[in-house]
């Protein structure tokens, strides 16, 4: 049976892991490649890198680090963050990357998605969708680390994603991220009956129960965390045993 | 003792690096080639490969590798077919409309059973870990690359399609997706394919890329 994947996702600016407290103070927490072997000897199904880097003098840092954790670290690696152009999606790739990851820039051009996934896969071409909701039931598409709003129905972008050649979603609820009060299990729900792609849901995580409502009540086929992995609260097979626990397909 | 050599086939199919790395890991000494020469004096020949059945193909037959494949298949050295290199093995596919494939194995690719056995949708593509079983008719995996393997360790997918090897004989390992069986690995002889990506399965998948080392 297909296991539902734990994914702890790292921030990376500059070459560097960093910890965000209140979204505002960034304090380094250490080598991408050491956590990420760390997170592998848990039993993490994949990991996923999101480069904050600002600097373009930083940006090819990034390369560097996939390519050193495609030699220690042998579980697939998405990584997202400044995906303009097919060519970054190749370079991505070429340097170890399973799967790359965009968000505003699929919204400014969708094109994008349908040119790289006839490229390389749909496999291997995930969208971000960071959602907030308006109405009850209604969520709007936010872009630019969630600054600005697309003007897009969260669950018509996720269909159109899928049209284009999306091989899966990876949806943030910006209305929980970093509240730690538990994923927007609607928003969850309502993107992962609207597609037939596999939808990784984000967002929110505070606690183990809170994983397992993602996969239980928001049908979700993965579940993408980071702070309670991060800071030590509990490790990724102590998540894993607990979605066991649950009567959840992991892989322990 | 000199160190596993392992040829990599680039045909210009996806990323060759993180197979490179896993067989490295492994202990393989590895050249990564486009040349059928290098190709066909090898000791250990991968096929990997993520992409579309046609568009690989296509690759292939440009650079006159179709014919150094089925060659070095031919004189029996040991050939392990990764993803869409596995599902090039077979006779032919139905991704995009029918294209022939190497005619190695007998079957052909056909696209992964989108409907579970409780009737409801699964979701394609098959992208996770999924624990390897053994197909019916098949009692244990000795003498196979997965020797070292215990049914229902997981390994990592990421697919559309999957191969439908025409004899039981040569079907290897297999997953359950909503309950209906999907190929994992298959095998004839020297000639091996694996669905799920070794070198991104973990331990599970270093065992398997170990034992083609030693083959």
């Amino acid at each position: 049976m297909l296991a539902k994947r734990i994914i702890p996702c790292l921030d990376v600016n500059a070459g560097r892991v960093v910890k965000g407290v209140n979204f505002v103070e960034l304090r380094d927490a250490g080598d991408p490649v050491e956590i990420a072997q760390r997170y592998d000897a848990q039993g993490a199904d994949e990991i996923t890198f999101l480069d904050i880097t600002a600097s373009s003098d930083d940006r090819d840092l990034i390369l560097h680090i996939i390519e050193a954790c495609a030699a220690k670290v042998f579980i697939p690696l998405t990584v997202g963050g400044g995906v303009r152009k097919v060519e970054d999606v190749r370079r991505l790739l070429n340097a170890g990357a399973d799967k790359v990851s965009m968000n505003t820039a699929a919204v400014t051009n969708p094109q994008l998605v349908a040119d790289a996934s006839a490229k390389v896969g749909s496999q291997c071409i995930v969208v971000a969708i960071d959602a907030k909701q308006t109405v009850p039931g209604k969520w709007e598409v936010f872009t630019h680390g969630g600054r600005k709003s697309a003007g897009l129905d969260a669950v018509d972008w996720a269909r159109q994603v899928q049209a284009l050649g999306a091989g899966e979603i990876l949806l943030t609820s910006m209305d929980r991220d970093g509240t730690k009060s538990g994923f927007d299990i609607p928003l969850t729900r309502a993107i992962a009956d609207a597609v037939s792609i596999p939808v990784i849901a984000s967002g929110g995580v505070g606690t183990l129960e809170h994983l397992a409502a993602g996969v239980t009540e928001g049908r979700a086929d993965a579940v993408l965390a980071a702070s309670i992995f991060h800071f030590g609260e509990y490790s990724v097979r102590e998540a894993k045993e607990y979605l066991r626990s649950k009567g959840i397909e992991v892989r322990l | 003792m000199s160190r596993c050599d392992v040829v990599i086939i680039d045909y210009g199919m996806g990323n060759l690096l993180s197979v490179r790395r896993g067989l490295e890991h492994c202990g393989a000494s590895v050249v990564v080639t486009t040349d059928p020469d290098e190709i066909l004096s090898a000791t250990r020949v991968v096929l990997p490969g993520v992409g579309a059945f046609a568009d690989g193909m296509a690759e292939l037959r440009r650079n006159g590798l179709d014919v150094a494949v089925r060659e070095l298949a031919g004189k029996g050295t040991p050939l392990l077919g990764i993803c869409l290199g596995m599902q090039m093995l077979l006779d032919e596919s139905e991704e995009f409309g029918r294209t022939l494939g190497l005619g190695l194995i007998p079957g052909r690719v056909v696209p992964v059973p989108s409907v579970g056995i409780d009737g409801l949708r699964q979701k394609i593509p098959h992208i996770g870990w999924n624990g390897l079983v053994l197909p019916e008719g098949r009692k244990c995996w000795g003498n196979t690359l997965l020797h070292a393997v215990v049914p229902g360790e997981a390994a990592y997918f990421v697919h559309s399609f999957m191969a439908s090897p025409t004899s039981r004989e040569h079907s290897l390992a297999n997953c359950l997706y909503g309950g209906q069986p999907v190929t994992a690995a298959i095998g004839r002889g020297n000639i091996v394919g694996c669905q799920f990506h070794p070198e991104k399965s973990g331990e599970v998948g270093l065992k398997i890329l170990r034992a083609f080392c030693a083959s």
